[in-house]
């Protein structure tokens, strides 16, 4: 079984120099396209392998860059890697940054070449503090090998890498709050339309992509688009880095072919329940995705057929809930992160989280009355899309909504018994 | 008034950018590295050397949580708070250094040498619970563990 984004990553080691990656066929994805393929048929390549975004939405990363217009007087444009990984529950970009950074920054300077960016910045979580230093490694490497700088590898490209650190802030993951930070301006989404690829970062065309998505580009071009479908056992192509936490005996990341089969995830690679645990449900990929309970395990882990069971892949590291944590207190600690983390534009979210969370605090502390239940469903209504600017508030309401439909005997438990039967 | 420094490294920052207010986070940021924290003096000060308006600048710092316009103590703590690490007892380590430091989530020990802070999911899910103490990371974390961590800061 292939394994392309990990193969050289060595947990506990440093990674790969740029000589050592190059020696490994690293950078060969990088001189092919840019010696031998138009911008636009590398665009072209990588929408027809069917590469779908690795942060959680899963869009078509090719049709992302197709809307950047192409003409000399859309210049300057700009390519930004989000590596603000902070879903909770995530902790996949974070392996591919410290483990083998010169595969993003090769994605990268394509992705740049495809859209003729000659500015690209990594926006990094500034708690990588490990992944800051490998990255800044990374970048002045390039700079010294010709891969980064003016006229790369003699074809008259240019690109220019700029590593920022972050201040926290959870909402920068969202694509215009992210330009908003890079702007030095407040993390606030912005209104869509115009989408970057018209008018993003300091106005100008702009593709914002995630780690993962990004690592995969130079693959695709050394390797191929029928190499990169045949990765999947779905179909859809590439293999995916799959995460578990919470009480199994073996919480971990595994890259594994997009499509594997939750069962196998957590039975075979993550090995199970721990030891005196029993398995209650699961958030499939991050806190902003529904819960999904023993019925779903053997459904595949990709984007549609996740979807098609009420939930969404996310970004594919699970969060296990056992029978051993409340499921109230579970819920109630993500509507707390998310009304912490609202950026407060629109009303929605800065009000109705609080309003969620203090209810959810009420009955899991034994003040709840069964009325409230209703409360917390229309609440989840109003935090659906089409109401908010971006996907924080529909994202809080998924847990809960999911939770409320689950584990509805555990809250009405709180209700009845005026405490928490898990305290 | 901005060190020579801080100044310094401000202005390598505005280089990676088309705008000089775009570097506003980076130079609070490195103001706060040299300082523990941001003061109103330091905002005049940044609002100044990028040409933006203070309130511009204030806002910008009071929006993200890892910029401190307070005070905080020689090192600060923030203990991971993220839904893995509850289920796997973040509450038990809060509980011990809140109890060893005499300090909750939000306040400084009277000799200010720790401030405590929760901070949300640290990407450490796989070896949950995880803190942080100034830049270091630290996972797995028992009771005992926290302890030993926490007497190596002065």
């Amino acid at each position: 079984m292939e394994k392309p984004l990990t193969e050289y990553i060595t947990p506990g080691s440093p990674p790969l120099s740029l000589n050592e990656y190059r020696k490994a066929g690293g950078y060969k994805g990088v001189d092919k396209a840019l010696k031998t393929m138009a911008p636009a048929e590398v665009t072209e390549m990588i929408k027809t392998s069917n590469l779908m975004g690795r942060g959680g939405a899963g869009f078509l990363t090719g049709l992302k860059w197709s809307f950047v217009p192409m003409d000399e007087k859309d210049k300057p444009k700009y390519l930004i890697c989000n590596a603000d990984e902070m879903e909770p529950g995530t902790f996949k970009d974070r392996y591919l940054l410290e483990g083998n950074p010169h595969q993003l920054i090769a994605g990268m300077i394509v992705a740049a070449y495809a859209i003729q960016a000659e500015t690209a910045y990594i926006f990094l979580r500034w708690a990588y503090k490990k992944a800051e230093k490998t990255i800044q490694k990374a970048i002045s490497e390039a700079y010294k090998a010709g891969y980064l700088g003016k006229n790369i590898l003699n074809t008259g490209f240019n690109l220019d890498i700029h590593l920022h650190t972050s201040a926290g802030r959870y909402i920068c993951g969202e694509e215009s709050a992210l330009t908003n930070s890079l702007e030095g301006k407040r993390a606030i989404p912005r209104a869509k339309p115009p989408f970057p690829a018209i008018s993003g970062l300091f106005g100008r065309p702009t593709v914002v992509n995630n780690v993962e998505t990004l690592s995969w580009i130079a693959h695709i071009t050394n390797k191929g688009t029928e190499w990169f479908k045949n990765l999947s056992i779905s179909g859809t192509g590439g293999t995916k880095l799959y995460g578990v936490s919470g009480r199994v005996k073996n919480p971990g990341l595994w890259e594994l072919p997009l499509g594997t089969t939750i069962r196998e995830i957590l039975d075979v690679h993550a090995g199970g329940m721990a030891e005196g645990y029993k398995f209650r449900g699961l958030l499939p990929g991050g806190a902003s995705t529904d819960f999904l309970i023993e019925d779903h395990l053997d459904v595949q882990m990709d984007f549609k057929t996740v979807a098609a069971v009420g939930s969404r892949m996310g970004t594919g590291t699970m969060i296990i809930l056992d029978d051993k944590t409340c499921p109230v207190a579970f819920v109630r600690n993500l509507e707390n992160f998310f009304a912490l983390e609202s950026c407060g534009w629109c009303t929605p979210c800065r009000e109705g989280l609080p309003w969620i969370e203090k209810i959810l605090g009420a009955i899991e502390e034994g003040r709840g009355k069964m009325e409230y239940l209703d409360t917390l469903k229309f609440q989840t209504k109003y935090l659906a899309p089409g109401h908010t600017f971006c996907a924080h508030a529909p994202g809080a309401a998924e847990p809960l909504q999911s939770g409320l439909k689950y584990f509805y005997d555990d809250f009405v438990r709180h209700i009845n018994e005026h405490k928490c039967p898990w305290r | 008034m901005l060190t020579e420094e801080e100044l310094n490294e401000i202005r390598e920052e505005v280089k990676m950018y088309p705008i000089p207010s775009a570097a506003c986070i980076s130079a609070l940021k490195i103001v706060q590295e040299h300082r523990k924290w941001v003061s109103d003096d330091a905002i005049k000060d940044i609002a100044e050397e990028l040409g933006m308006s203070n309130e511009e600048v204030d806002g910008v710092a009071t929006f993200y949580s890892r910029i401190y316009r307070k005070p905080v103590g020689d090192n600060v703590i923030l203990i991971c708070d993220g839904i893995s690490c509850m289920i796997m007892g973040y509450e038990s380590i809060y509980e011990q250094v809140k109890e060893k430091l005499g300090i909750g989530f939000g306040e400084t020990t009277a000799d200010n040498r720790f401030t405590l802070l929760p901070i949300s999911c640290l990407g450490d899910c796989d070896h949950a619970p995880s803190m942080m103490v100034n830049n270091d990371h630290y996972n797995e974390l028992t009771k005992e563990k926290v302890m030993d961590i926490l007497s190596k800061y002065k």
